[in-house]
């Protein structure tokens, strides 16, 4: 247990690891630290940012939906209301065609019933002037009598 | 090794020494242990060899993760090195406010390498210098904290820089004036002063060495007298190898811690 030169080996010994360790050691790691804590105080920072975006983007997601269910509402409306017009003139046209064909039907019945008439009129005033002769047989002379079955057939 | 108790244990407080006598560098023996007893020319090889190999494996270690050390994610051997650092770094920072390259780095060489050394306490007694008898070395001590070279060498480096840093931040008039002119601040009282101040100053490495040496030194003996009991060894070994490992790391991390403490007081200007 006595002093000796010994404490000259441990000092330059010692001097020596220390002066090592500040060189060579110390400053790499105390870097290699510091920079991955900056790492990830920023990857926390970008972690909460884009939490924040998310929140924004699903806000507005949200509204860009109700927008569009509005929209749709909206054009749902449009397509009934003009569902219901064309339905309406459809109709209208419908309708009008109808009528048109019943005047047209109508007039050719009443056509047909004038000319059927006439018809009659001719065959009855024939058959009238026939059976006349037939009684009037002697001397009586169809033309002399004529105005008088003229008048006679505008009378049917 | 049949010998005495006395024997034994006298055995296994003996250094290995090489020293410079009349008929040059010389050896002690096992037949003549005292060859350099009393001569100051020389060397404990075995505590020097092995405090400078476990300062040299730390080295090793801490290099190869600094040169490998990522910003990135890190593996578990850098988590292992960064959480030493960190542990280093936290306890220097809380305790030292200014701007300093070397108390760092001094805190982390101190505390690493004195646990190093005080790790060497846990190997069982008898296995390295069996192993180096075996050799034809007669005597081998392990724990280099058990000699107070060792812990003198460390404990005056650092009064050096105490001293040096007293006064490069209060200059030559600030220190002897923090000697002389405390606690009794009137010139009548200065060798009073003097004497308190230096007493204080000197205390500190002394008290610095000593603790490690005095832990160590008696953990030791206490191993070895655990040693000479035959059997009844092994659940005693156990226990005192278990409660020294606390010693182990209390040890290492109050040298450092006093280390920082010191020169934080250093710059500290009143």
């Amino acid at each position: 247990m006595d002093f000796n030169a010994t404490l000259f080996g441990q000092t330059i010994a010692m001097i020596f690891f220390v002066w090592f360790t500040m060189k060579y050691i110390w400053p790499l790691l105390d870097t290699a630290i510091t920079e991955r804590q900056e790492k990830i105080a920023d990857g926390l920072a970008a972690a909460d940012r884009s939490q924040h975006d998310l929140e924004l983007a699903q806000k507005k997601a949200a509204e860009t939906m109700r927008e569009a269910k509005e929209k749709a509402a909206e054009l749902l409306d449009q397509a009934k209301k003009r569902h219901a017009e064309i339905v309406d003139s459809a109709k209208d046209d419908a309708r009008t065609e109808a009528e048109k064909i019943i005047a047209g039907a109508n007039a050719e019945i009443e056509q047909e019933v004038h000319r059927a008439r006439e018809e009659l009129r001719k065959q009855v005033s024939v058959l009238a002037v026939a059976g006349a002769e037939k009684i009037l047989q002697r001397n009586i002379d169809a033309s002399a009598q004529a105005d008088i079955l003229d008048s006679l057939v505008a009378e049917l | 090794m049949a010998e005495t108790s006395t024997g034994y244990i006298k055995h296994h407080l003996q250094n290995l020494q090489v020293c410079s006598t009349d008929a040059g560098w010389a050896f002690n023996t096992a037949e003549n242990p005292t060859l350099c007893a009393g001569n100051f020319m020389t060397f404990n090889v075995d505590t020097l060899g092995f405090s400078v190999v476990l300062g040299l494996i730390f080295l090793w270690i801490f290099r190869r993760s600094a040169k490998k050390a990522t910003t990135g994610v890190p593996g578990k051997f850098q988590c292992f090195i960064e959480l030493i650092i960190d542990f280093v770094d936290s306890n220097v920072k809380d305790t030292f406010h200014g701007k300093n390259k070397l108390i760092a780095p001094l805190g982390l060489t101190i505390f690493a390498w004195v646990y190093l050394m005080n790790l060497m306490d846990l190997i069982p007694v008898d296995w390295i210098p069996g192993l180096a008898h075996a050799m034809g070395v007669p005597y081998l001590k392990i724990v280099p904290s058990t000699d107070v070279n060792i812990t003198f060498a460390m404990s005056i480096s650092v009064f050096i820089l105490i001293i040096y840093y007293s006064i490069k931040v209060k200059g030559i008039g600030g220190f002897t004036k923090e000697l002389t002119m405390n606690p009794f601040n009137h010139w009548a009282a200065i060798p009073i002063n003097l004497v308190l101040e230096g007493a204080a100053l000197l205390a500190k490495p002394i008290s610095l060495s000593l603790r490690l040496f005095g832990n160590m030194y008696a953990g030791e003996l206490i191993f070895i007298l655990i040693a000479l009991m035959g059997w009844y060894q092994l659940p005693l070994h156990f226990g005192w190898a278990l409660l020294h490992l606390l010693v182990i790391f209390l040890q290492a991390f109050i040298f450092m811690m006093l280390t920082v403490v010191y020169l934080s007081l250093a710059h500290e200007d009143h």
